[in-house]
């Protein structure tokens, strides 16, 4: 490693050859932060406990004798290290963030502060059930939330996210065809799919089968029968996400899930894009058996970095029975709460338990929040907002860059190919960091994988107009700089992040996944050795 | 609505520019029979003021766990939270941010995920560390598979000191893959468990959990070095984090995969989730490991940056290949438990084991000297289990009528299981004083009269 252990750059580069390298290699606001282990020292405490006086453990022998490897950080030191490490960070509160698929809106502050109530924040899962009959309340009124608007009549609330709300629903669906006594062994699912749905099949052990996608980007229901023909009697499952991530709706969606079910096979809708439809239609109405929605997408609970998420499956009739433990039943308005099998009527026969205790309780509370202050016209009007803002994305860059189905309405998000870059030089790679450049998070590229060089456009409903048409004008501006071969502006870009462009090839080749000290540097002896 | 910023004139004017006379016209591929109108069972929309209104009501129905003389743990752990951490992690750029997939604008959530990683793989004594799991029990279930991959082999054997409901996430998953086959150790309150008698060439993976679910402390070596004759994976597990702090390093012990539950460092009850699950290995597995990971490198200035790495195991590049169907990690969790640990560092953090350790020392004699009632665990760390003579359950319900929450009748989870009819699994954290312990045994003798 070439670099000095305060972390600082050992060279300032060509970027910054205009203006005077400085002595700490700071920028003004734009500062360099050692990691922990350099700053930290094993006897600072930013907490004040006490120390206790004449300890006698009662660990038997397992009482540990190394050290750990910690570091400690006074509490100002570590406000200053955590503050200086955030303003590394794009986030949605600083700019458009047009990541299609993942659906970056804005979070309410109501949800944080309502989620912190100490009634909601600070109680246990395995208090007594009488202390909590609140917290079963808000899960039972946002249950009802959830089959309102996707017109089912069950849902499995504990998954912690959506890849887990997909295993929950295919193991619902694995349990179902074992109950039927025909287990079966194939899942369809199209070449557009999000990678977790074929990762989530093959998880339980399901063969995964490709449908290609039409010209249009959409999903040909005599594709769907072929294989249903193909492997009679063997198809568990279609896995489909509707709308699509190509931006586009199913408009096939209900004579698919007709043919799936003349076929004794369940329909698998993959609810990441249910933003755009809620209010406007439902997707038990369509012929869904399962569907989980993404709490963090649709209902505005936050990203964090990376999660947490929070992955509720609502589930058709067919599959309600096989839902997991722990559920709430309703006798009227009565709550009860069902732990364990013993519990266990007849008509109620779960696969298991997918986690611990009752699901992601604080994400319950934002998505709750959030949709009581929507309501039912607030909810329908976001959607309508999101598809509209998508559209005039659609209609401002049309022109310019290239649409791989033709120009016709796209849903939330929209799909443009690299098409328009032919002969440029200018990668969707390269024009993604020139947006970094110019204050944008880039959007979601080469995803979807059935479209080459794919951009996917998700504005959502949070952005005003003036938003959007900077937006529009800025990639227009970057358009044309592509085409006028002003290439220097993409292939070195970002020029001006925390960060020029990264090396993934050589992390992955040697990964360094955690801070070990430097070697102690060599001591030249004062008297050369004879 | 608040949180819309189109007027009607905008989307009029967009509506235009679209090229379409209504809003509807861009719903048109919906078969039109399947649209609707409206949501006519739920609600309009409501003011700020008035959703506080209502969640404030739900919420004041639950009784929390600071307002009350609280032991309750089994999983889940009532710790004090430095204001820090709540006030960082709220902040916009970590908590508004999605996945680091662009590294040159997300080199806060990378630098802070690399320092965790540090921190988790230094703790449980091992070399690598993922850059966290949903939680502890689903992390504990991808071990299991993890394991199963390296192996080749699906036998799994669990103790029976491993969180009941950990084992029900594992046997759920397992049950369902071709070949898969788990065995379940009876209930192990006092650690004296044969699980050596269960290890042969066909298993996995062993599944043990130190501190157990009971509280007691396990002896990981004997269990790994049987494990290892046989090539198979030894697994440890912990739900209490601050006990690594005292208590040796499943890593020294032998252990090939160790993951455990980190709420108890930064992250607050809220019944259940978000938690963050910690999952560490040796380096050799580490391709095969679940979830995100995040690497060192250097920018195209030669200056230190931070990237996820060994993406080519995951779902989003290998699809059906993939080692996992992670997609989410846990973030913002995984921040504030680097944060509440960056605060303790290595002092404060074994100071809070012995704060832990010596409430509960001082808790079990006080309640060992109930008439009838047995402390079970010759060593335990904040977390032991006590035999009543009496209902569990009842107990419990009862002490919380006069105002205690006094731990987990055992048999909620292990409903008609042999032996824990009678068992409560009490914790003592930092958080407990000496009013409240004094209460505890009290209300305890009341309700045992």
């Amino acid at each position: 490693m070439s670099m000095n252990t305060q972390g600082r750059p050992t060279s300032a580069g060509e970027a910054a050859a205009t203006a005077h390298k400085t002595f700490t290699g700071n920028k003004a606001l734009d500062m360099e932060e050692p990691l922990i282990f350099e700053i930290g020292r094993t006897d600072i405490c930013g907490v004040d406990l006490d120390e206790v006086e004449d300890f006698q453990p009662r660990l038997g022998k397992h009482e540990r004798k190394s050290e750990i490897g910690l570091v400690g950080l006074s509490e100002p030191e570590t406000m200053r290290h955590y503050v200086r490490l955030s303003r590394n960070n794009y986030a949605i509160d600083a700019g458009l963030y047009p990541l299609g698929s993942c659906t970056m809106k804005h979070n309410p502050r109501l949800n944080e502060k309502m989620a912190r109530l100490p009634g909601f924040g600070d109680i246990h899962p395995l208090q007594p059930i009488s202390t909590t009959a609140g917290a079963f309340e808000l899960i039972d009124e946002l249950a009802r939330w959830l089959m309102e608007t996707t017109g089912t009549s069950a849902v499995a609330m504990s998954p912690k996210a959506g890849a887990h709300g997909e295993q929950c629903g295919m193991m619902a669906i694995k349990k179902a065809l074992e109950a039927r006594g025909e287990p079966r062994s194939i899942v369809l699912v199209p070449e557009s799919a999000h990678g977790t749905n074929p990762a989530t099949a093959a998880l339980l052990g399901y063969k995964v089968v490709a449908i290609p996608a039409r010209e249009d980007g959409t999903v040909d229901v005599s594709a769907v029968q072929e294989k249903l023909d193909l492997y009679k009697g063997e198809v568990a499952a279609l896995m489909l996400t509707n709308p699509n991530t190509c931006g586009l709706f199913e408009p096939q969606v209900v004579e698919i899930a007709k043919a799936i079910h003349d076929a004794g096979a369940y329909f698998y809708c993959d609810g990441a894009n249910f933003n755009a439809i809620v209010g406007k239609a439902r997707p038990g109405d369509l012929g869904i058996d399962a569907m989980h929605i993404n709490l963090h997408k649709t209902f505005s609970t936050p990203h964090g970095g990376g999660g947490p998420g929070s992955g509720p499956v609502v589930l058709s009739d067919r599959l309600a029975p096989f839902a997991p433990l722990p559920f709430i039943r309703k006798n009227g308005s009565e709550l009860e709460v069902i732990e364990t099998r013993d519990q266990l009527v007849e008509g109620e026969d779960p696969f298991g338990r997918m986690t611990a205790f009752h699901g992601q309780m604080g994400m319950f509370v934002r998505a709750l929040s959030y949709m009581l202050s929507h309501g039912s016209d607030g909810l329908k009007q976001a959607s309508e907002d999101a598809v509209l803002n998508a559209n005039y994305v659609r209609v401002g860059l049309q022109d310019l860059m290239t649409l791989p189905y033709g120009e016709k309405p796209c849903m939330h998000e929209v799909l443009f190919d690299d098409t328009f870059l032919d002969g440029t030089g200018v990668t969707t790679l390269d024009f993604a960091k020139a947006m970094i450049d110019e204050g944008y998070h880039p959007m979601t590229m080469y995803f979807p994988l059935v479209v080459h060089g794919a951009m996917l456009i998700e504005p959502t409903e949070s952005e005003s107009r003036a938003s959007l048409d900077l937006f529009v004008a800025t990639l227009r501006d970057l358009v044309m700089s592509a085409k006028s071969g002003e290439t220097e502006r993409f292939a070195g870009a970002p020029y001006h992040a925390p960060r020029r462009r990264l090396d993934e090839t050589s992390a992955a080749r040697k990964p360094i996944l955690k801070w070990t000290p430097p070697a102690p540097a060599q001591v030249e002896p004062l008297v050369p050795a004879e | 609505m608040r949180y819309l910023p189109l007027s009607n004139n905008d989307r009029a004017d967009m509506l235009g520019r679209v090229g379409v006379d209504s809003i509807d016209a861009l719903f048109a591929d919906i078969p039109a029979n399947m649209q609707i109108e409206d949501l006519e069972n739920l609600p309009r929309r409501k003011s700020e003021m008035e959703v506080e209104r209502v969640l404030s009501r739900m919420a004041s129905k639950n009784v929390s766990a600071s307002s009350v003389p609280f032991f309750v743990g089994a999983g889940a752990y009532k710790h004090h939270v430095p204001a820090t951490v709540d006030h960082l992690i709220q902040r916009s750029e970590f908590l508004t941010s999605y996945t680091p997939y662009q590294p040159e604008i997300t080199q806060g959530t990378l630098q802070a995920l690399f320092e965790f990683q540090t921190q988790v793989a230094n703790l449980t004594g091992m070399e690598v560390a993922n850059a966290s799991m949903y939680d502890g029990s689903t992390g504990a279930a991808e071990a299991v598979l993890m394991a199963h991959r390296i192996t080749k082999k699906k036998k799994a054997v669990l103790s029976g000191g491993l969180h009941p409901q950990y084992r029900e996430v594992i046997e759920g998953i397992t049950h369902q893959l071709p070949g898969g086959s788990v065995v379940s150790m009876p209930a192990d309150p006092m650690g004296t468990e044969d699980i050596l008698a269960q290890i042969d060439d066909e298993t996995s993976c062993v599944v043990v959990q130190s501190p157990s679910f009971y509280g007691q402390l396990i002896d990981l070596k004997p269990i790994a070095d049987k494990a290892h004759e046989h090539k198979a994976l030894l697994i440890a597990v912990f739900t209490e984090v601050i006990s690594l702090g005292l208590v040796e390093s499943p890593g020294a012990q032998g252990a090939d995969i160790v993951v455990g539950e980190g709420q108890s460092l930064g992250n607050p009850l809220t019944f259940g989730g978000p938690y963050v699950g910690l999952f560490a290995t040796r380096q050799k597995y580490v391709r095969n490991m679940p979830g995100r990971v995040c690497g060192e490198t250097k920018d195209a200035e030669g200056k230190r940056g931070f990237v996820l790495t060994l993406s080519t195991r995951e779902q989003h590049i290998r699809r059906d290949k993939a080692t996992s169907n992670i997609c989410t990690n846990s973030g913002l969790c995984c921040l504030a438990f680097s944060i509440h640990m960056t605060l303790l560092g290595e002092t404060g953090l074994k100071k809070l084991a012995r704060i832990n350790h010596t409430n509960a020392i001082k808790l079990a004699d006080m309640l060992a000297g109930i008439e009838g009632v047995e402390v079970l665990n010759d060593s335990f760390f904040n977390e032991f289990t006590i035999r009543v003579p009496a209902n569990a359950d009842d107990v419990i319900e009862a002490l919380a009528v006069n105002g205690v929450l006094g731990g987990l009748p055992v048999s909620r989870l292990e409903p008609g299981k042999d032996g824990v009819q009678d068992l409560i699994v009490v914790a003592a954290t930092e958080v407990n004083t000496d009013e409240d312990r004094a209460a505890f045994v009290s209300a305890l003798k009341e309700v045992l009269a």
